[in-house]
C-alpha cells in the first residue's frame, strides 16, 4: 500500500460528533470528528485537561461518550464493553501485574482467548524477542528497570494481535535519555508490524519524533490534525503555532489581501508582507507568527521582503547556534536562532541590527484562539 | 616532588590509626545505637515487666508442680529412687513422718494435701488423719505409726501419687487441657468422659472463630473495596463509620446488643411490627447473639488491613486486565484479588486470633454451650484458683496463635517474594 491508498481506504477508527462531559456542565470533549487510518501512528497531543486522554479512554471503552459515535472499521463500538474490543493498551505506569512473572503477564491475554499451549508459548517468545527481552520471562516486573518494564508492557499490548494499540503517555516515567531511545524503538516496532497506534502525550518533541500524524487538542477540540512537518510549518491557528515548537508573535492589523499573502501593519508602524493563515478580512487584528530559525540577520536579511531594524539585547552561545534576542521598535522582542558559524563575533550587545523575514515564513493568524 | 609525597600519604594514615575501617564504623555506629537504645529503654523495661515476664511466668505455671516437693523435699528425693512396685523402704516412711510433723498445720502442708486430693479424691482427709496420728508414739517406727493411722500407707499405689508428683514439673495440666491423663501405671490415657471437655471447648473456640472470621471477611471485603475506590471525601465518611465503634467500650457495645436482641428488644419488636415474624426470635443467649456481636465488634479489624492494602492497588491493573480481553469479574479475581490477598490474610489472622481469646461477648450473650476456651481460663483463675489448669489452657491458646502466625508468614512470605523485590 502506498500513501495515497492509505488515505483512500476506509478509516480504521472513526469518531463522529463525539462529546463527553463528567458533570453535565463542562464538555471535556466537544464535537470530536476524527478519522484514524489503518496502520498509521497517530498522536493525540495537547496540554493536560485538553481531552486527549478522555478520547483515548473512550476508544478503549473505559469511558462512555455522552454523545456521538465511535466506529472501529464499520462497526459502532459505543456499547461494546472494553474486554470485547480487542484493543491493546499501554498504560502510563505500565500496569504490569506484580504477582505474575513477565511470561505470565504476556500469557494472560492469550490464555483468556483459549489458545493452545504451544501457540501461547510461541507467541510469548516472539513478543519477548520483538522487545529484546527474551531472557527475562521468569523475572517479576519489579525486578526490571523502568525501560524494561515499559517494553514488557508494550509486548503485552501486542502479543494478542490486537486491532490497534493505544498508548497513554507511556514514556512519562522514564528519564530523558531512555525516553528518547524508547521513542525510536516504539517507532521501529510500529513500522515493522504495521499496526495502528494511537499515542497520547503532552510532549511535543515526542509527538514530532514518532508520529505519522498529530492531532493537537485544546479545550476538548482538535485544533489541527496534520503531519509533523505541516503542523510545524503551517500551524492552523495561534494555539498550534505557540504549542508546537518555539514561536515569535508580532501583533498587527491586516490592511489588504493579495492572493496568498496579505499586508499587515504592525503595532509599531512597520508594514510587512505575510502569508495568510486563518485571517482573511482586511481590518481585523492578526498575530504574525515566525519561527526563531526563520529570521535572518544582517547580510542574510538583504534578500528578504520584510526587513526590520532593532537592537541586540542578548546573545547566548549554544555551541551549534546562537540565541539572539532583538528588540524591535515598540519594545517588541524577537528571539532568533542563528547558525553560530556564520554570526559569531559579527555583532555585540547593544548593536543596531537588521532582521529579515520572508513572507512565506511569516504567518498571519487570528489572535482570538490564544494559547 | 609531589608524586612521592602523595604515594606515602595513605601509609602515614594507616600507621597513625591502627584501627581498621570496619572498627571505626562500628565505633561511630555504636554511639548512635546507644542513643536510640536509650530512647526506647523505658518502653522495653515496661514491656518486659508488664508483658513478657508475666506471660513467661504464667506459661511456666502450666508445668509447675511445687506443692509436694516443697512440703516433702527429703521424701521426694527418696521416692525418686523407689522402684514403685513394692512398698517403699523404711527410710521413706521415716522421712515422710518427719516432714509431716515439721509442716503439720502450715499452709505448705495444706497446699500439698489439696494437690494430692486433685489426684485422688479423699487424699486430703487421709493426710489430715495421718498428721493427727503423728509424731509416732515412743518405741513405734514411722512405718508402724503411718500404717496404724491408715492401712492405705501399706499399698504402693498410695505412694505412687506422692512419687508421681515428687518432681517439680508435671505435664498433668497440659494433658488435662487436651483430655488426657496419667493412669495409675503412669501412662498417658484418654480422660474419663465426664472430665473430657476441653477438646470440645477448643474445637468450639476454633469453629466459632472461623465462622466469625468468615462473616467479617464476607461483610468487610466489599466495604473495604468501596472505600478504596471512592473519592477521598466519601471514603473518609465511610472510614469514620468504621472506626466509630472503636471509641466505644466493648462492654457498652455488648450491653447494647443485649438490649437490642432480647425477646422484648428493638429488633424483635421491629420485625413483629412489620409482620415478618409472629413471635419473638431467640436472638440472644445462644450462638446467634454471640455471632452478631462478635462480628460487629471485630469487623473493623478486618476492614482496616484490607483497606490499607486495597488503597495501594492501582485501578489500572484491572483496567489492563480488561483491555487484554478479560471480562470484568474474572479480571477482579485474577488480578485484583491476588493483589489484595496480603490484606485478606492479615485481616483474617487478626480477627481469628482476637476471636480465639474472646471472653466477655460469649460470657454475656451466649449460653453455656457457647463458652470458649478463655471462659475456662477465667473460671480456673477466678473460681477454683487452679493456676495450673488456667495456665495450661492459656498455653495451648498461645501455641495455637503462634502456629497460626507462623503459617501465615510462611504463606504470605512466599506470596510477597515479588513485593520484596520492589
Amino acid at each position: 500500500m502506498n500513501k495515497s491508498d492509505l488515505k483512500n481506504a476506509v478509516p480504521h477508527v472513526t469518531f463522529r460528533k463525539v462529546q463527553k462531559t463528567y458533570d453535565g456542565e463542562n464538555l471535556i470533549v466537544r464535537d470530536l470528528n476524527l478519522d484514524i487510518r489503518r496502520g498509521e501512528f497517530l498522536t493525540l497531543l495537547g496540554p493536560s485537561g485538553s481531552g486527549k486522554t478522555t478520547c483515548l479512554m473512550m476508544l478503549a471503552g473505559f469511558e462512555t461518550p455522552t454523545g456521538g459515535e465511535i466506529r472501529l472499521g464499520d462497526k459502532v463500538i459505543n456499547s461494546v464493553p472494553p474486554h470485547k474490543r480487542n484493543i491493546g493498551m499501554v498504560f502510563q505506569n505500565y500496569a504490569l501485574f506484580p504477582h505474575m512473572t513477565v511470561a505470565e503477564n504476556l500469557r494472560f491475554p492469550l490464555a483468556i482467548r483459549k489458545l493452545k499451549a504451544s501457540e501461547i508459548d510461541a507467541k510469548v517468545t516472539r513478543a519477548l524477542d520483538v522487545v529484546q527481552l527474551g531472557a527475562y520471562g521468569d523475572r517479576y516486573p519489579q525486578q526490571l528497570s523502568g525501560g524494561q518494564q515499559q517494553r514488557i508492557a508494550l509486548a503485552r499490548a501486542l502479543v494478542f494481535d490486537p486491532e490497534l494499540v493505544l498508548m497513554d503517555e507511556p514514556l512519562g516515567a522514564l528519564d530523558k535519555q531512555l525516553r528518547e531511545r524508547m521513542q525510536l524503538e516504539i517507532k521501529h516496532i510500529h513500522e515493522e508490524l504495521g499496526i495502528t497506534v494511537v499515542f497520547v502525550t503532552h510532549d511535543q518533541s515526542e509527538a514530532l519524533t514518532m508520529s505519522d500524524r498529530i492531532a493537537v487538542f485544546n479545550h476538548g477540540v482538535i485544533q489541527q490534525i496534520d503531519s509533523p512537518t505541516a503542523l510545524y510549518e503551517k500551524p492552523a491557528n495561534n494555539f498550534v503555532a505557540n504549542f508546537i515548537g518555539e514561536n515569535n508573535a508580532l501583533d498587527g492589523t491586516v490592511e489588504s489581501l493579495h492572493g496568498e499573502t496579505c499586508q499587515v501593519r504592525l503595532d509599531n508602524g512597520a508594514r510587512v508582507q505575510a502569508s495568510i493563515g486563518n485571517v482573511v478580512k482586511p481590518g481585523s487584528r492578526a498575530v504574525l507568527s515566525v519561527r526563531p530559525e526563520c529570521v535572518q540577520l544582517n547580510a542574510q536579511s538583504l534578500g528578504c521582503a520584510n526587513r526590520l531594524g532593532g537592537y541586540v539585547k542578548e546573545i547566548i552561545y549554544l555551541g551549534d547556534h546562537l540565541r539572539v534576542r532583538v528588540e524591535l521598535a515598540g519594545r517588541k522582542e524577537l528571539v532568533i536562532k542563528a547558525p553560530a558559524a556564520q554570526h559569531k563575533h559579527r555583532f555585540d550587545m547593544g548593536d543596531a541590527i537588521h532582521v529579515g523575514i520572508n513572507p512565506e515564513q511569516l504567518l498571519a493568524l487570528d489572535p482570538s484562539v490564544a494559547a | 616532588m609531589s608524586t612521592p609525597s602523595t604515594l606515602t600519604m595513605p601509609e602515614a594514615i594507616t600507621a597513625e590509626t591502627p584501627m581498621s575501617l570496619k572498627e571505626q564504623l562500628a565505633r561511630a555506629e555504636r554511639l548512635k545505637k546507644l542513643k536510640y537504645g536509650a530512647l526506647i529503654l523505658p518502653l522495653v523495661l515496661f514491656l518486659v515487666l508488664t508483658f513478657i515476664w508475666p506471660i513467661a511466668a504464667l506459661l511456666k505455671r502450666s508445668i509447675d508442680n511445687p506443692e509436694i516437693v516443697s512440703a516433702f523435699p527429703a521424701t521426694s528425693e527418696l521416692l525418686r529412687q523407689w522402684d514403685g512396685k513394692n512398698a517403699p523402704p523404711d527410710a521413706v516412711f521415716a522421712a515422710f513422718a518427719d516432714e509431716i510433723v515439721q509442716h503439720k498445720g502450715s499452709p505448705v502442708f495444706a497446699a500439698a494435701a489439696k494437690r494430692l486430693n486433685m489426684e485422688l479424691p479423699g487424699f486430703r482427709s487421709l493426710m489430715m488423719k495421718t498428721a493427727r496420728a503423728l509424731p509416732p508414739t515412743a518405741g513405734a517406727s514411722a512405718r508402724e505409726a503411718l500404717v496404724e493411722a491408715d492401712p492405705r500407707w501399706e499399698e504402693p499405689a498410695t505412694w505412687q501419687y506422692l512419687a508421681r508428683n515428687a518432681s517439680p514439673y508435671t505435664a498433668r495440666y497440659l494433658l488435662a487441657s487436651v483430655d488426657r491423663k496419667y493412669d495409675d501405671a503412669g501412662n498417658v490415657v484418654q480422660a474419663d468422659a465426664d472430665e473430657a471437655i476441653y477438646v470440645n471447648v477448643f474445637a468450639r473456640t476454633f469453629g466459632m472463630s472461623a465462622i466469625v472470621t468468615a462473616f467479617c471477611l464476607l461483610l468487610g471485603f466489599p466495604l473495604a473495596y468501596l472505600m478504596a475506590t471512592q473519592p477521598p471525601r466519601i471514603a473518609n465518611v465511610l472510614m469514620i463509620f468504621v472506626v466509630l465503634p472503636f471509641w466505644t467500650s466493648i462492654l457498652v457495645r455488648v450491653a447494647a446488643w443485649l438490649v437490642l436482641l432480647q425477646s422484648e428488644g428493638l429488633v424483635n419488636k421491629a420485625l413483629m411490627l412489620f409482620g415478618l415474624i409472629d413471635q419473638p426470635l431467640e436472638l440472644v443467649f445462644n450462638s446467634t447473639g454471640v455471632y452478631i456481636a462478635m462480628v460487629h465488634i471485630l469487623l473493623p479489624f478486618m476492614i482496616l488491613p484490607l483497606y490499607s492494602v486495597m488503597k495501594g492497588i492501582s485501578p489500572s491493573y484491572v483496567r489492563a486486565a480488561v483491555s487484554l480481553g478479560c471480562p470484568p469479574i474474572r479480571s477482579f479475581w485474577k488480578v485484583y484479588f491476588p493483589l489484595a490477598l496480603p490484606g485478606v490474610g492479615a485481616g483474617c489472622l487478626l480477627v481469628f486470633i482476637l476471636c480465639m481469646g474472646y471472653y466477655i461477648t460469649p460470657a454475656l450473650l451466649g449460653s453455656p454451650k457457647e463458652q470458649m476456651a478463655s471462659y475456662f481460663v477465667a473460671f480456673y483463675t477466678n473460681q477454683t484458683i487452679n493456676w495450673g489448669m488456667a495456665a495450661a489452657l492459656s498455653a495451648i491458646l498461645f501455641a495455637a496463635t503462634l502456629v497460626l502466625y507462623i503459617v501465615y508468614t510462611k504463606l504470605v512470605g512466599g506470596q510477597d517474594m515479588a513485593a520484596r523485590a520492589r
